[in-house]
């Protein structure tokens, strides 16, 4: 059996040890309002967060196809990006699954048979793919708050430049 | 291969959660999560105490001496005036079923945005010093010194609550945790410790009349710029009065419905409507805002910018008053005008010079809300609509807090919007009505500086808009708030790209067929009319 | 911590009644204490209700929670968004009989929810609505204590309770249902970290009171032997203003534990919390009518206050008015 079929065989316990991990970088009595995930409307942090992640390591295991990881990817930074975190710690989630992959299945040393350190090595490789593309995601969050502001702080000019314009008018 | 790092040390560097208990844990004031201070001319405009430049970043906020004295005493003095407030201080149970319909909570997963704690933040100075088991017990029994961190972190979260009242709706004994910031911002505010958004509307509103401050003229010019565009969808140039004295109807809108858009199509919709109506009514330049930030500062305040409404109606000797789509401003008027600066025995009771429906309901107060009159034009056929015109749009309805849970309009706009589009979609049950969620910048905390803020706040009501643009191909979201219009747009910039904002009349004057106009070929915002795209492709 | 702290302190209530009884300090714990207990909750209570009341409302600021009253043909939601006083009182009466606004939490989603998620509040509503109930039914089986001939509805409230006719004596339903209520509130409170992150010592101390009570009682009916009968001297006794102080050693050790523990909930009752039970009957957000619009609600301290009156604006502004067109009441 290949690396991603293992996966796949424990993947309901790897993306509840993925969420839990996620959800525990927020403080103690969130975290478990946020493992409340089905309430999609009610929790819509934990319902993103849990959707977002099972539809990451779908992708991961069935081939990266980069638009489609790009939307769950973006469904979680854009909600990481304005809470209180760093930059590496909003993206750090990604990384958490490496870890979490091994002890799943180092359990029953799948690790040790023929093969599986190169098709481990993809496996991480992908990740940081994914890490990659969420450089790109979170900077565009950022910069769209900043361009929400400016916005804001423009129009506002404009109105001033309208009503000096309006001045000039009924002076005419 | 360089080793990697451990991402789950990663992810807690400088994010310890509170292990300490909440009074023990410090407030952090975070960028992004605050408004300015007020400025020293706005509050002295409006002849507010402890008026001074301040930073809420600084460690020295340059309080008065007595600060403590100050607030003590306005604590003791609202106990006695406020059953409300002497009342939730004292019967929370703290069940925790306010705790996670706060959309603040939600999208911030700050414990002390959490309603009850919010509110525990002032309850614990109550029991400090206002209760027998507080002053014998202390910590034990919940109470705490009121000290300058106590003080830093009511300004913080009172100003992260935008009195949306949804936490009300599920308490048990209806613990309303508007009432208890509004009172801690009247608090704060004799402390000089407003914030920059809401004093300066506050005082352009009480100098020029409105919150834009725009001047008489320039609200004309302003009108002149959209009865331009109107002509020139319509081919037909409308004109509208102001200041006229024995005009039968006096029209209140926000302001903000002149200046900005999408709140301008809202205001063309109101013009064109009414013109075709024949409605014999007057703008006022006086009385031009509709909405009321001084709800946000005080008491005492809102009544003096509010009073301009009754005492312009009394001016020019209408009959009636009749109110623009605006939220918080339907609050203050259908809970507060009549009480402040009632009655007005000088008007008459709201009747529809059109359909001839008296508007009992508002025989009172004397003022009903375009939603209503709208509706019973509707039901009685009066208008000539054409919902095709809208489409283009697939439309979903927000409600607005305080129309929602501080008034009760849920029916009325609902009704118009049916009328006037096609495609209309609802959005999840536990997200509309007397659950809606919060556009979060409310109560004066729609800046630019606090944009995170805002974005966190509003997750919860964008998360549903979410659903039905995915699922329904929803396109555009309607309500009737000034402060939702502005604030919405960036809100959907953010979160869901390719939704717009509009308000009802817009909707309403899209579709409106207009005695003697010519054919449109593009709504209100000059985007092409599918009927007429349709044409061209055929020719 | 909290918690703990509570707990022991209930348990040296217990210990405290304990060694008075052993110490033959009877008198105060059979006679004195409860009638000082009783009177403080009382005056408490009155003085509670009469501050409450000393505060006016400036406001009406009932919170909507459906559709108003406005033209006729639109439906009106007369229970969420009353306009009168049946309304009101209609409204008043699901929110004190049933927890109206704690069911709220109830509600299934419709797309893809999960009624899991609301599982937790279901609970909470579930406990509370059985916890209170509950306690009222077996507050009112105690009154065959006060009565010299046991009321009719108070033996019909006692065969309803007892329907399932298990054990003798026969075990009281409500029993069961009020120490599992109070045991399931007090775990909620424990172990969902955001409830446990707001509770106070106040909100654990009540709980294991009012267990102390639940369980001491339970163990008098179904454990031990209770002199009975003596004890209804006792209480008779004591409702006649004439204290029998010759029962008083032939009533064994639990009963005065359990009275001493009532005797404390009194006490306490006045100050804390707990009297959200009179505070529920005077919220304005919701015992008033939604009927602001049409009638004025008066505010008894409203005073005048400094506006800035259309004379001074046009005063500001004349030239500005006249030169756009606008009509102006000097020239």
């Amino acid at each position: 059996m290949d690396l991603k079929n293992q996966l796949m065989a424990r993947k309901s316990a790897i993306l509840k040890k993925w969420f839990d991990a996620v959800a525990e970088t927020y403080p103690d009595n969130t975290s478990s309002f946020l493992k409340k995930q089905k309430a999609q409307f009610t929790n819509p942090v934990g319902y993103t967060l849990s959707e977002g992640l099972e539809g990451l390591f779908d992708a991961l295991l069935k081939g990266m196809i980069p638009d489609t990881v790009k939307v769950f990817l973006d469904s979680i930074i854009r909600i990481r990006a304005i809470q209180d975190f760093t930059p590496s710690e909003s993206l750090s989630f990604i990384f958490l699954l490496k870890k979490i992959a091994r002890q799943e299945l180092g359990n029953e040393e799948v690790l040790q048979q023929p093969g599986m350190n190169d098709e481990l090595t993809a496996f991480d490789s992908s990740i940081d793919e994914l890490a990659l593309y969420s450089f790109d995601i979170y900077m565009n969050c950022r910069e769209k708050i900043y361009e929400l502001k400016a916005n804001e702080a423009r129009n506002m000019t404009f109105r001033l430049l309208q009503q000096a314009k309006l001045i000039v008018d009924n002076q005419d | 291969m360089a080793k990697l790092p451990k991402p789950e040390e990663l992810a807690k560097v400088d994010y310890t959660p509170p292990k300490t208990s909440w009074m023990d844990t410090p407030v952090v004031i975070k960028e992004g999560m605050f408004c300015h201070g007020a400025k020293t001319k706005s509050l002295q405009t409006l002849g507010f105490p402890n008026a001074r430049d301040w930073r809420p970043m600084d460690a020295d906020w340059k309080l008065p001496e007595n600060w403590k004295e100050i607030l003590l005493n306005g604590i003791a003095d609202r106990l006695k005036k406020y059953r409300s407030f002497q009342l939730f201080m004292d019967i929370c149970v703290r069940c925790g079923a306010c705790a996670d319909k706060c959309h603040f909570f939600i999208g911030t997963g700050d414990p002390k945005n959490m309603p009850v704690l919010r509110a525990e933040l002032i309850r614990s100075v109550y029991r400090k010093e206002f209760t027998l088991a507080g002053k014998i017990f202390g910590k034990m029994a919940g109470a705490r010194e009121l000290t300058l961190d106590v003080l830093k972190e009511w300004w913080y979260y009172f100003f992260q609550c935008t009195e949306c009242r949804r936490c009300s709706v599920f308490c048990p004994y209806g613990i309303d945790q508007a009432e208890i910031t509004i009172i801690g911002r009247e608090l704060l505010n004799e402390l000089g410790l407003n914030i920059d958004w809401i004093a300066g509307p506050a005082s352009a509103c009480y100098m020029k009349g409105n919150h834009l401050g725009l001047e008489p003229h320039t609200i004309v010019g302003n009108l002149e710029y959209m009865l331009d565009d109107i002509e020139t969808i319509t081919g037909k140039r409308i004109k509208p009065t102001f200041n006229r004295k024995g005009a039968e109807i006096l029209f209140v809108t926000p302001s903000g419905d002149l200046f900005a858009d999408p709140g301008t199509y809202t205001a063309m919709g109101y013009l064109m409507l009414f013109e075709e109506l024949g409605l014999d009514y007057t703008w006022s330049t006086y009385a031009s805002e509709g909405g009321n930030f001084g709800f946000f500062t005080t008491n005492e305040l809102a009544k003096r910018l509010n009073s301009k409404i009754y005492n312009e109606a009394k001016r020019l000797g209408v009959k009636w008053i009749l109110g623009g789509e605006c939220g918080h401003m339907w609050r203050v008027l259908s809970q507060y005008m009549d009480t402040w600066n009632g009655p007005a025995d000088f008007l008459e009771v709201p009747k529809s010079p059109i359909t001839g429906t008296v508007f009992d309901h508002a025989k009172s107060m004397k003022m009903i809300h375009v939603a209503e009159f709208t509706a019973d034009l509707i039901k009685n056929n009066k208008l000539k609509l054409d919902p095709k015109r809208n489409d283009h749009l697939t439309v979903t309805w927000h409600d607005s807090c305080n129309t929602a849970r501080g008034m009760g309009l849920l029916e009325e706009p609902r009704y118009v919007l049916k009328s006037v589009v096609n495609n209309f979609h609802e959005m999840p049950e536990d997200t509309i009505r007397e659950k809606t969620f919060c556009c979060g910048s409310g109560s004066g905390l729609n800046a630019s500086e606090d944009m995170d803020l805002r974005m966190k706040g509003g997750f919860p009501r964008a998360n549903a808009v979410k659903f039905v643009h995915e699922h329904h191909g929803v396109n555009m979201l309607a309500n009737v708030c000034a402060i939702d219009r502005a604030s919405l747009k960036p809100l959907m910039d953010y979160w869901v790209p390719g939704v717009g904002v509009c308000g009802l009349h817009e909707l309403v004057a899209n579709a409106l067929v207009m005695t003697g106009e010519k054919e449109r070929t593009t709504d209100l915002r000059g985007e092409p009319l599918p009927s007429a795209q349709a044409k061209e492709e055929k020719a | 911590m909290r918690a703990l702290i509570s707990l022991v302190a209930v348990l040296l209530l217990v210990a405290v009644a304990y060694g008075m009884a052993e110490a033959n300090m009877r008198f105060l714990l059979g006679v004195v204490i409860p009638y000082a207990a009783v009177a403080v909750f009382i005056f408490g209570m009155i003085a509670r209700v009469l501050k409450w009341g000393s505060s006016p409302v400036p406001f009406r600021i009932p919170t909507t929670c459906g559709q108003q009253k406005s033209l006729p043909w639109i439906k009106q939601s007369k229970l969420e968004s009353p306009s009168g006083t049946m309304g009101v009182l209609g409204r008043m009466a699901l929110e004190v009989f049933f927890f109206r606004s704690l069911f709220r939490n109830l509600k299934m989603q419709r797309y893809e929810g999960n009624q899991l998620a609301y599982g937790e509040a279901k609970w909470l509503w579930l406990a509370g609505l059985a916890f209170h109930w509950t306690f009222l039914v077996i507050l009112l089986r105690h009154l065959r204590f006060f009565t010299l001939a046991v009321p009719v509805p108070v033996q019909m409230l006692e065969g309803l309770d007892s329907f399932l006719q298990i054990g003798a004596p026969i075990l009281y339903i409500t029993d069961v249902i009020f120490l599992a209520a109070v045991t399931g509130l007090f775990i909620r409170r424990v172990m969902l970290p955001q409830v446990r992150y707001i509770s106070l010592m106040a909100d654990y101390f009540p709980l294991f009171l009012i267990l102390g009570i639940g369980v001491t009682g339970v163990m008098m009916r179904y454990l031990t032997k209770t002199d009975i009968l003596s004890v209804k001297i006792l209480t008779m006794s004591l409702v006649r203003f004439s204290p029998d102080a010759s029962v008083l050693g032939q009533i064994g050790v639990l009963f005065y534990i359990h009275l001493f523990l009532i005797s404390v909930l009194f006490l306490y009752f006045p100050f804390s919390k707990l009297v959200h039970m009179a505070g529920v009957f005077m919220s304005p957000t919701r015992n008033l009518a939604a009927n602001n619009r049409w009638k004025r609600h008066i505010n008894p301290w409203n005073y005048p206050v400094h506006v800035h009156t259309y004379e001074e604006y046009e005063n500001d502004f004349r030239a500005k008015m006249k030169e756009a067109g606008l009509p102006v009441e000097k020239e």
